[in-house]
C-alpha cells in the first residue's frame, strides 16, 4: 500500500458531503461541479450568479490554501503539460456529454439512488483504472 | 446576495474537503486508480464518507417544502440510460486517469496556481465548449425555423457592440463638454 491516509480521507469526505448537502439545502440543486462550471460557460443560463459564486468559492479557496497550506498541492506525481491538456479536453467533453463527474454522479447522484449516476460512476471508475493500468504498467513500465 | 454568499461558502467548504482528503493531489487520485500497483484506497473512503453524509442529509432536506433561497427544488429527473451517458462517463474516466484531476480538484488546484492544473483547466474549458457547440448544432439541425431564429439572434448580437460604442462616445462627448 502506498501512502494510505484514512483519517484525512474520512474527514475531507464528510466535509465534501456537507458542502453538497448545503447546496441542496440553500439552492435546492445538485452540487455537480462539471454541471455548475459548464453552466457558467453556456450563454443564457438563468442561475448564473449561483454558479459563478460556487466556482469562485472553489478557486478562491485554492488560492488561500496555496498561501497557508501549500502542502495540499505538493505532489509525488503530476501530469506533463501536453498530458494535462489532453486530460482536460477529455474531462471537459466527457462530463458535458455524460452530464456529470465525480461530484454530480459519484456523490450527489448515488446518494439520490439514481441509476444513471450509478452506471456513470461505474463507467468512469472502470475507464480510469484501465487508463492508469495502460499508462503505468503497459506503456510506463510500472513507474 | 445572501444566496450568493451561501453558494460561495459551499464552494469553499467543498474545496477544503478536497484539500484535506488529499484529492487536490493528482498522485492520490492516480494511486487509487492504480489497482495493479501500490493501491491507495483513500479516494474510496473519501467517497464513502461524502456519500454517508449526503445520503442522510438528502433525505432530511427533501422533507422541506422548498430550499432556503428558492421556491422549489431543482433535481435531475432523467431515468433513461443513453449512449451519451455511457460514452461521456468513459471519456471522462480516461481523462481522469491520464491527468489525475476531475473538475472540482482541477478548479481548486488551478486557483492554487499549480501549472499542471491551469493547463488542465484550459483543456477542460475547451472540451466543455466543444461539447456544448456540438450539442447545439445537433439540436438545431432538424428545426430550420429555430436556426433562422438563431441567425436573427446573431444579427442582433452583431448590432449590440455598435450601440454600446455609440453609448460610450455619447458619454465621452458629455464628459468633454463639461470641460472648461
Amino acid at each position: 500500500m502506498n501512502d494510505f491516509t484514512p483519517i484525512p480521507a474520512l474527514i475531507g469526505g464528510a466535509l465534501i458531503g456537507t458542502a453538497a448537502s448545503l447546496v441542496l439545502l440553500t439552492h435546492g440543486k445538485v452540487a455537480g461541479i462539471s454541471g455548475i462550471y459548464g453552466g457558467v460557460l453556456r450563454r443564457g443560463t438563468s442561475d448564473r450568479g449561483f454558479r459563478i459564486a460556487f466556482v469562485a468559492g472553489l478557486v478562491f479557496s485554492g488560492a488561500i490554501l496555496r498561501a497557508f497550506f501549500p502542502g495540499v498541492f505538493a505532489t509525488a506525481w503530476s501530469p506533463a503539460m501536453p498530458l494535462a491538456l489532453i486530460a482536460g479536453l477529455l474531462v471537459g467533453f466527457g462530463t458535458q456529454l455524460g452530464n456529470g463527474c465525480t461530484s454530480g454522479h459519484g456523490v450527489c447522484g448515488i446518494s439520490r439512488l439514481s441509476v444513471r449516476s450509478l452506471i456513470a460512476t461505474a463507467m468512469f471508475m472502470v475507464a480510469g483504472v484501465a487508463t492508469v493500468f495502460v499508462a503505468r504498467h503497459v506503456i510506463g513500465g510500472g513507474t | 446576495m445572501k444566496s450568493h454568499l451561501a453558494a460561495f461558502g459551499a464552494g469553499s467548504l467543498f474545496a477544503v474537503g478536497l484539500a484535506i482528503s488529499g484529492m487536490t493531489k493528482p498522485s492520490k487520485v492516480i494511486g487509487f486508480l492504480d489497482a495493479a500497483g501500490a493501491w491507495d484506497p483513500s479516494l474510496g473512503l473519501v467517497m464513502a464518507a461524502a456519500l454517508t453524509v449526503s445520503f442522510i442529509a438528502y433525505r432530511l432536506i427533501r422533507r422541506r417544502a422548498s430550499p432556503l433561497f428558492d421556491a422549489k427544488f431543482h433535481l435531475p429527473t432523467r431515468k433513461d440510460i443513453d449512449w451519451r451517458l455511457v460514452v461521456g462517463a468513459a471519456l471522462f474516466g480516461v481523462g481522469w486517469g491520464l491527468g489525475g484531476f476531475c473538475p472540482g480538484p482541477g478548479l481548486v488546484a488551478a486557483g492554487g496556481g499549480s501549472a499542471g492544473a491551469l493547463v488542465f483547466l484550459v483543456g477542460m474549458t475547451g472540451g466543455m465548449l466543444v461539447e456544448q457547440a456540438v450539442a447545439r448544432r445537433i439540436a438545431h439541425r432538424p428545426h430550420e425555423l429555430r436556426s433562422a431564429k438563431a441567425t436573427e439572434r446573431t444579427w442582433k448580437r452583431g448590432a449590440e457592440p455598435e450601440q454600446a460604442r455609440s453609448g460610450v462616445v455619447g458619454d465621452l462627448d458629455k464628459h468633454f463638454g463639461e470641460q472648461p
